[in-house]
């Protein structure tokens, strides 16, 4: 059946099975390999992928179930040569060991931003409970996830570019 | 893991989707979220020869209200019935089992109706409308068919829907004066039940005139437990009459012993749930939530 995918927003065309899962078909015929298969039974949230910003499983979810819809994996969050908030806020707390949960946790918490921007750190675990990290790094996680919040608190505060190139905002 | 190969049609109509299934409901599954499906066809427990993908149906998903009754559109993200603040205050213990169903990227996806249609007998809507004395809306080519909470659920992973229906509507009615709660034990989140409890009262004046009582995985479905109903209708909630009813309902509870507990642990546990839940629930009724 044909698929047709917005990924990381280009769009993607493919030929597939019905079976196909949505993981198989971004690591395989999109070779986009940051989207990983942990437990493979929706248990530990490694395949988490935004579909409409929405965080989903990527391993319990068909292909052409989601053909049209628009998704974001890790790939899909840095903005060019530069890192996300989120990326940012991973990086500077050391909110990773071994790296094998992060690419979920790290879309966890963008879309968690997105609609909650200022969290408290209980919201930050239920937020990612369906998330496993099998290093038990969840203290530095939550740290991460705060820190592109305070970065995406002060971007709002800060004045636009615009406004300091016209000599407003001091 | 992939499932074995299916036929896959995503019908964009109900009238589609009941039309397929009249034809070939025999051989297929129908799949709303497929959070509970998909993990069934990857392991292989349903190989079905055609999936009938009616996630995309329209007017499907929602909740509402008329004519005293809820009615949540069978496609109904469990994510939505959480977040509701509406429900909230009509029927608070809707968003309080949501919330500790699966995990919440599951909650996203998974639907009331899909759930419902899986009737795992550690499912919690199950034992949610059951307690709630909800009634289940189907829909074939033939026509809508109501099904009461009661005649449902049939056995593991069997309900009264045929091959050739949809679930399309839950509907719960709503009192003034009753409340509920739902009380669940995980080992982690988003581990099924150890065991749950749902209940709900309605009060007329000091009486308790309707109770629901609800129990998930303690059975061979979600059960219902009669028995500590009317041990409770029409009498006053006090502390003696609220045990003799959570004595009934963990008599009542079947049990298998298991990695999460013992089946004699599960009963007690079944006893403490349906005290603690009828006591909350009580509360809630005369706060009139």
């Amino acid at each position: 059946m044909k698929v047709t995918l917005k990924v990381n927003g280009a769009e993607h065309t493919g030929d597939v099975e019905p079976r196909v899962l949505l993981v198989d078909f971004i690591r395989t015929n999109l070779r986009l390999t940051g989207t990983h298969i942990g437990c493979d039974t929706s248990g530990c949230g490694a395949c988490t992928v935004l579909v409409d910003g929405t965080p989903l499983k990527s391993c319990t979810l068909l292909a052409v179930q989601v053909s049209g819809r628009s998704i974001t994996t890790v790939e899909g969050l840095a903005a060019g040569a530069g890192m996300s908030p989120i990326q940012t806020g991973f990086h500077e707390e050391h909110g990773l060991q071994c790296g094998f949960c992060t690419p979920g946790m790290m879309l966890v918490g963008t879309a968690l931003l997105e609609h909650n921007p200022n969290p408290t750190d209980e919201e930050i675990r239920w937020a990612i409970s369906g998330n496993i990290c099998r290093c038990t790094g969840y203290m530095n996680i939550v740290k991460a996830i705060q820190h592109a919040a305070a970065i995406n608190a002060a971007a709002a505060k800060a004045p636009a570019a615009e406004a300091v190139a016209a000599g407003g905002g001091k | 893991m992939f499932p074995a190969a299916f036929d896959y049609r995503a019908p964009a109509s109900l009238a589609e989707a009941v039309d397929i299934l009249r034809q070939r409901g025999e051989e297929a599954k129908v799949m709303a979220g497929g959070q509970s499906l998909i993990p069934l066809l990857k392991l292989r427990f349903s190989q079905p020869a055609l999936v009938v993908d009616i996630g995309h149906l329209p007017n499907l998903a929602g909740i509402s209200r008329s004519n005293g009754h809820l009615s949540i559109g069978a496609l109904t993200k469990h994510a939505a019935v959480e977040s509701s603040t509406e429900l909230k205050t009509v029927c608070p213990i809707l968003p309080e089992a949501a919330h500790w169903i699966a995990d919440p990227l599951i909650r996203n996806q998974g639907t009331v109706g899909g759930s419902i249609c899986h009737a795992d007998p550690s499912g919690d809507w199950g034992a949610v409308m059951l307690a709630l004395g909800a009634d289940f809306v189907a829909r074939s080519e033939s026509g809508e068919r109501v099904i009461h909470g009661a005649d449902f659920f049939q056995g593991p992973f069997t309900t009264a829907l045929r091959a050739d229906e949809v679930l399309t509507e839950i509907r719960i009615p709503v009192a003034a004066h009753s409340g509920g709660a739902y009380n669940k034990l995980e080992r982690k989140v988003g581990d099924f039940a150890t065991v749950a409890v749902a209940v709900q009262v309605e009060l007329n004046g000091d009486r308790v005139a309707r109770a629901g009582i609800g129990l998930t995985a303690v059975a061979d479905r979600n059960l219902k437990a009669t028995d500590a109903e009317k041990a409770l209708t029409g009498k006053p909630p006090t502390d003696e009459v609220i045990a003799e009813a959570a004595r009934l309902a963990a008599a009542a509870a079947e049990p298998k012993s298991d990695i999460r507990g013992s089946s004699e642990y599960k009963k007690d546990v079944v006893r403490v749930f349906v005290q603690r839940g009828l006591k909350t629930a009580v509360a809630r009724a005369r706060e009139g939530k």
